[in-house]
């Protein structure tokens, strides 16, 4: 909606939202309604000059002014906003929705009882057409790490961790100054200052395999600023680098769960696609688990890695099996 | 919108909703100021078309009738109790609740809507306070393509077409599918599209990000009925298959300080060498069954399988096809 389309719902809502919060500044209106303290003004005096049917004074809408505050003397009937659109129904009951199903987030049961007084006052009610789960799976080990991690946040603490990083297979201890909770495509995130990378991190809860909260506050740089993950998490690094792979079809999720770029359709349902990888080793063992469902084409050395580490794999194995 | 425009439609609300007669055209362009302006009777009623198409796109219930049986043309009110949102009060917890639900989406159709229905929650007198720092931020995308004409589809009760691409299937194998929608769903990040596949007669979900190309209507709008039982998550949970297994323990060989991501989820059981590395004999609880294999093989040597034996042949198996193909070609 353009500037100009959002103006009339909230002239409408603008009279029985005053009614409501008689001497509001209006600088607190205008910041709930999202404009700037002097729109507001122009919105007043336009509604100032509406009003019922005869249009002289005690039929058009009153506002009494007093410093920076107003308040509504006469409302000419608009007490009430408008109902809700089955739109804006939806919007909010299926967020609502969403979030009750998702476990740490908010308090469920917060979240039910506004569902239940949203629904009866917006009345007639519709099935949704648009339903949202986040299907966050959280094992019990999770949800303990996301219980004091909410706790860290709330009380503004600094942290210590032992983290798995995936793409490293390693397990370090790390001090950390929590800064939010996040839940991306279904997982849950903690995005942090680590004072050992000296940078932004995000932690994943079910990666976190222990947390101790300090007594020291948490103080990330002025600097820190929370990542940007409306594009998802994968970041596009000039130093990462990329393999050309040949993938069969039972592997083709490769493609929709990897960044990936440059995808070409081969024969028998076969795709080729381009992949960057950050870490050798991680791209190593992405591809020795995935089998003969992928073949590398390039970079040569990769495709010498893997093979190297099948071999070596199976000589160990029959190693034991023989002895 | 001019302020005249504004100015107009506000009054013209005012009025409808203050009468209980119908008001035909005429009555309203003699009453309500602005429409005096207009300098013929053509240039009028094309204002007064625009301004109730307006009314309706708000959602503002405008009422067609007539006062009488004796009245030639048809009029217009505003029915109050169709018009105001019923009383509401949400305790501190629910508006937060609200507050957090409303920045749940990161999508033009939905945040719009969403920012509208706070708009009025608030007119209404519900105080959600937007300053306030969120320890959470979930957002829900809808970045695919086709979500907007789907949606579109859903709420006008049209079918729709378009051509779909299978898991694992090349471009040049699509199927072409008509579907009645009944909604569109997202699922751990991922949309699919809900409703009556007319080639199955019967009820499927597609992926929003397989379908391949345009989605266009057919037929009619409101021709689609939806189901009253139907559970439009559910439907998509559980068209993605099988429950999830019950664990199954397995006994592996570790070489000493490698393969962190099975050590963290593992017993260690005791210590072993085998080939001449030494390494620890270990226990570990595996949930998927279907993907542990690859998750093991991803190890390599690191690695050794002692049982069961249907784990240690289906990584095994993985590893001989990189050996035995030779991946380079």
């Amino acid at each position: 909606m353009s500037a100009a389309q959002e103006r009339l719902p909230r002239l409408l809502a603008l009279v029985p939202y005053l009614i409501a919060r008689p001497g509001i500044p209006i600088a607190e209106a205008a910041a709930d309604f999202g404009v700037t303290p002097k729109q507001l003004r122009r919105d007043l005096e336009l509604l100032w000059m509406c009003g019922l049917p005869g249009y002289g004074p005690g039929d058009l809408i009153d506002l009494s002014f007093d410093g920076d505050t107003v308040t509504v003397t006469f409302d000419a009937g608009m007490n009430r906003p408008l109902r809700l659109t089955g739109a804006e129904a939806t919007a909010l009951l299926v967020a609502l929705r969403a979030l009750a199903d998702t476990p740490g987030m908010v308090d469920s049961d917060a979240v039910r009882r506004a569902v239940a007084k949203i629904e009866s006052a917006a009345g007639q009610a519709q099935p949704a057409t648009v339903a949202v789960g986040l299907g966050v799976r959280e094992g019990e080990r999770t949800a303990k790490v996301r219980e004091i991690v909410q706790s860290a946040l709330l009380d503004g603490r600094a942290a210590t961790i032992t983290y798995y990083t995936a793409s490293k297979d390693e397990i370090t201890e790390r001090t950390i100054d929590p800064m939010r909770l996040l839940l991306v495509d279904g997982r849950s995130y903690l995005e942090a200052w680590c004072r050992r990378a000296e940078g932004m991190r995000m932690f994943r809860l079910d990666r976190i395999d222990e947390i101790t909260v300090l007594e020291e506050a948490a103080a990330p740089p002025p600097y820190a600023r929370p990542t940007d993950v409306s594009d998802g998490l994968f970041r596009r690094s000039p130093d990462q680098l990329v393999a050309t792979l040949v993938l069969e079809p039972d592997a083709a999720w490769v493609s929709e769960y990897y960044p990936v770029d440059d995808l070409e359709e081969l024969d028998s349902g076969r795709l080729r696609v381009r992949m960057r990888y950050a870490d050798e080793p991680w791209m190593v063992r992405l591809l020795l688990g995935l089998g003969g469902e992928v073949t590398v084409e390039q970079p040569a050395d990769l495709a010498e890695s893997v093979r190297t580490r099948a071999e070596q794999a199976l000589a160990r194995a029959s190693h034991l099996a023989a002895t | 919108m001019s302020v005249a425009r504004a100015e107009r439609l506000v009054n013209l609300v005012l009025c409808l909703l203050s009468t209980r007669q119908y008001l035909t055209a005429e009555r309203v362009r003699g009453i309500v100021p602005g429409y005096a302006d207009a300098p013929t009777d053509e240039a009028f009623f094309r204002m007064f078309e625009r301004d109730k198409t307006e009314l309706r796109e708000l959602g503002i219930p405008l009422e067609v009738g007539r006062n009488s049986a004796f009245d030639a043309i048809d009029g217009y009110r505003i029915a109050r109790r169709d018009y105001e949102l019923g009383e509401i009060d949400l305790e501190p917890d629910e508006a937060a609740a609200v507050a957090l639900a409303v920045r749940l989406w990161d999508s033009p159709e939905l945040t719009g809507a969403a920012q509208g229905a706070l708009l009025k929650l608030r007119a209404a007198g519900v105080d959600v306070d937007h300053g306030a720092p969120s320890v959470v931020e979930p957002k829900v995308r809808t970045t695919e393509r086709t979500f907007t004409p789907l949606l579109a589809a859903v709420q006008a009760g049209q079918a729709v077409t378009f051509e779909y691409r299978r898991p694992g299937m090349p471009t040049d194998q699509l199927r072409s599918r008509t579907l009645e929608p009944w909604g569109v769903v997202s699922w751990r990040g991922r949309w699919y599209v809900v409703g009556h596949d007319r080639d199955r007669d019967a009820p499927r979900c597609f992926r929003l990000s397989r379908i391949v190309g345009d989605v266009s209507t057919v037929g009619k709008p409101g021709v689609v009925t939806r189901p009253d039982n139907v559970d439009l998550l559910q439907f998509v949970a559980h068209s993605g298959g099988a429950e999830p297994s019950p664990a199954s323990t397995a006994r592996l060989w570790l070489a000493r300080g490698r393969a962190a991501g099975l050590r963290r989820r593992a017993t260690v059981l005791g210590e072993r060498t085998v080939d001449g590395v030494a390494g620890e004999e270990v226990e570990i609880e595996l949930y998927h069954p279907d993907t542990a294999a690859g998750w093991i093989a991803g190890y390599g040597p690191d690695v050794v399988v002692l049982e069961p034996d249907v784990l240690r042949k289906a990584v095994a198996d993985r590893l001989l096809s990189l050996t035995s193909k030779g991946n380079l070609r």
